[in-house]
């Protein structure tokens, strides 16, 4: 254990953080404000991931690619926001949570019937696979330094729009008090669609940024998901701040866990017990987490307050 | 008027119910599990295809009797693989159980199935239990024990004169067989041994630590999904060219189209290849690519090879499917012509057979996907480790 790996994989768990962030930016937004579980936002991402890859195939331009496939994310989360999820939003969220599996079902199928079963290729254009040397002896993939840099803009905007524009009032106001905003003459269907849209493209972006590294295929999302829902809990259901926190924590306490966690053991229990123990705690330590969250503030970290 | 309609459909059931054995013994039911959703969607569809394609070959009649199969998803879960065999045997009283792909699975699924006196027809998972203490007379399988393939491994890699191999698999009932079975043969140093969660997407963390610790080669068990995710990200970190990878049941015909050359060099050790050289293999790799427009899969030579296992059972008692003695008989004898070439059965009716060393190659395309090619034998009628501890005599 040196200073260099220390600080290599408190990039990596900063990296999985953003990307844990872009989804669950989206999910608290659509769960805080429209008061809908969408168990469907993982098949966003995959929706997202799938559709850069296409596009990057077929233009030949990873940039191009990329762009088309946030777009086309964009219209895919309206689509399904007006014609799937407009008539749950009074219902229960057991409904909520029915209907949305049933997209999971839907959209898993659609990408099979579409591109097959089968993986699809993809890969990172020549220009972002280089390595930096970010200090003497540390090398850090160019490409997850990117993301790194894209969740952390992503981040300062969304903090931007919410607190400062007249759209992001509008997000806050609907967060506490939906009859009175609705009351009050503002169109709250469109705003909804707005929100939806966008909480779907942030989904699209992870999933995009994604696709480079991880296995495009059916089902891509939930692998993803369950973590996603971590980070909303220990943040705080409907804030965006709690979600930038609780995903970095979650990035940080899961990636730490898994490098740290067994040479950790090792020192203090026999070697062969850390062996079986390691893995098994590090897998387990964000549920731990969440768990002593859930104990001590329910609410979670950023809850009850505005997003 | 009511009451004689009542008494004639009464009539008309129990009527029903008396022919049904008698229809029964005319068929024969083959419950077929494996993963069918999700991302081991892709493992099943190469076995259900396989088993699709046998049962073409057979003229769709196993064993010379009218033939049933019932395909039953376990969603990667034991408790739902344990509930679809538990429905296959009281609601379709298949007479044979067949496939699963995972070892958790099949530790849930193989002793529902014999206990209640069905047969079981694994295909692919061979966790050392059903090898070793669990072993049963109605268990047989196709496939291999879980140790054995990476045994070959670790026995190439201590002639190759390797040192300072890390391992990496994930944790769960096989990935510890898998690491078990190198330990067993490889007489080198190991540098680490590292298990990670199953279907953890991302390993960059990992491949840190592994790059702190600077071993001469690495030995990974990565199936479907997880290969693809963990080699696109090993040459994504530049570590290709620098530390060699070995693998088992991480580079194949699944996952080569995502990989692409990433792919290329790849060493595997293996029962089968799409280039082993018998008539059985050029006829099902032929008729596979020509029914299903892609390249077969060792998953699905192995169910393929499950189905024919059944089939010479149930011609060797005439299709008398009540003769369990004589099925166990026919089928410890390995009598049908296997896409791996002939085996036989060890006492605890896992196969004896060989097994190879395999690269991935550009293939005969130009720009096409690399394919799997054998380079040599490592083991000739290899034996599983587990044997001994199995009380079951023949």
């Amino acid at each position: 254990m040196n200073a260099i790996l220390i600080i290599e994989q408190a990039l990596n768990g900063l990296q999985l953080g953003v990307m844990l962030f872009l989804m669950a930016a989206g999910l608290t937004l659509v769960f805080g404000i429209m008061n809908l579980v969408n168990l469907a936002h993982g098949s966003l991402y995959m929706v997202g991931a799938y559709l850069a890859t296409y596009f990057a195939q077929l233009t030949g331009s990873y940039l191009l690619g990329a762009l088309l496939g946030l777009g086309g994310t964009l219209v895919v989360g309206m689509v399904v926001e007006l014609i799937a999820l407009r008539t749950l939003y009074e219902r229960d969220h057991l409904d909520q949570v029915l209907a949305t599996f049933g997209l999971i079902l839907f959209f898993n199928e659609l990408v099979a019937i579409l591109w097959g079963r089968n993986a699809i290729y993809s890969n990172l254009p020549e220009y972002l696979t280089g390595h930096v040397e970010l200090a003497a002896n540390l090398f850090y993939p160019l490409y997850r330094l990117l993301i790194i840099g894209i969740g952390l803009l992503v981040a300062a905007l969304l903090w931007y729009i919410v607190t400062q524009t007249r759209i992001g009032m509008l997000v806050r106001a609907g967060a506490s008090n939906r009859t009175m905003v609705a009351a009050l003459g503002i169109n709250i269907r469109l705003l909804y669609t707005l929100v939806f849209g966008l909480g779907a493209a942030l989904a699209g972006l992870a999933g995009l940024l994604s696709g480079p590294l991880f296995a495009v295929q059916s089902g891509m999302g939930e692998q993803i998901l369950i973590q996603v829902f971590v980070v909303i809990v220990i943040g705080g259901i409907g804030s965006v701040r709690g979600a930038f926190a609780g995903a970095v924590i979650v990035g940080m306490v899961d990636t730490l866990g898994r490098a740290f966690l067994k040479p950790t053991l090792a020192t203090i229990i026999s070697p062969a017990a850390a062996d079986s123990a390691g893995p098994a705690l590090a897998s387990m330590l964000i549920y731990l987490l969440m768990a002593a969250v859930l104990a001590f503030r329910p609410q979670g970290l950023f809850g009850g307050r505005s997003p | 008027m009511r009451t004689t309609t009542r008494i004639a459909l009464a009539g008309l059931l129990a009527a029903a119910f008396a022919t049904t054995p008698a229809i029964a013994q005319q068929t024969l039911k083959i419950g077929f599990i494996t993963t069918l959703s999700g991302p081991g969607g892709i493992i099943g569809e190469t076995m259900k295809n396989s088993v699709e394609l046998a049962l073409d070959h057979l003229g769709r009649k196993v064993g010379g009797l009218n033939t049933e199969v019932i395909y039953g998803d376990d969603q990667f879960k034991p408790d739902v693989g344990k509930q679809v065999a538990d429905e296959m045997l009281k609601k379709h009283q298949v007479n044979f159980v067949s496939g699963i792909i995972w070892s958790h699975v099949m530790l849930a699924v193989a002793p529902t199935v014999t206990s209640a006196g069905t047969f079981m027809i694994g295909t692919n998972a061979g966790p050392h239990q059903l090898a070793g203490n669990q072993c049963s007379e109605l268990f047989f399988t196709t496939s291999w024990q879980n140790d054995q393939t990476p045994e070959a491994m670790g026995k190439y890699m201590t002639d190759e004169g390797f040192n300072d191999v890390y391992l990496m698999a994930p944790n769960y009932a096989a990935g510890k067989d898998m690491l078990t079975g190198f330990k067993r043969t490889f007489k080198g140093r190991i540098a680490g041994e590292v298990y990670t969660t199953v279907n953890q997407p991302d390993y960059q963390a990992e491949i840190a630590q592994l790059r702190a610790t600077k071993p001469k080669a690495l030995m990974v068990f990565y199936p479907g999904g997880m290969g693809i995710q963990f080699l696109k990200q090993y040459s994504q970190a530049g570590l290709r060219g620098q530390i060699p990878v070995y693998s088992v049941f991480t580079v194949d015909e699944i996952s080569i189209p995502a990989l692409k050359h990433a792919a290329l060099g790849q060493f595997e050790t293996r029962i089968w290849s799409p280039d082993l050289k018998n008539a059985a293999n050029a006829k099902y790799v032929a008729d596979y690519r020509k029914k299903f427009g892609k390249m077969p899969v060792f998953y699905g030579a192995q169910s393929y090879d499950g189905i024919m296992l059944i089939d010479s059972a149930v011609r060797a008692v005439k299709g008398n499917l009540a003769d369990k003695k004589g099925m166990i008989a026919a089928m410890r004898k390995a009598n049908f012509n296997s896409v791996r070439g002939k085996y036989s059965y060890n006492h605890n009716h896992f196969p004896v057979e060989n097994f190879y060393l395999l690269k991935a190659v550009a293939g005969p395309t130009p720009g096409g996907d690399p394919v799997m090619e054998i380079q040599k034998t490592v083991f000739a009628n290899h034996k599983d480790s587990y044997s001994q501890e199995c009380k079951m005599k023949w």
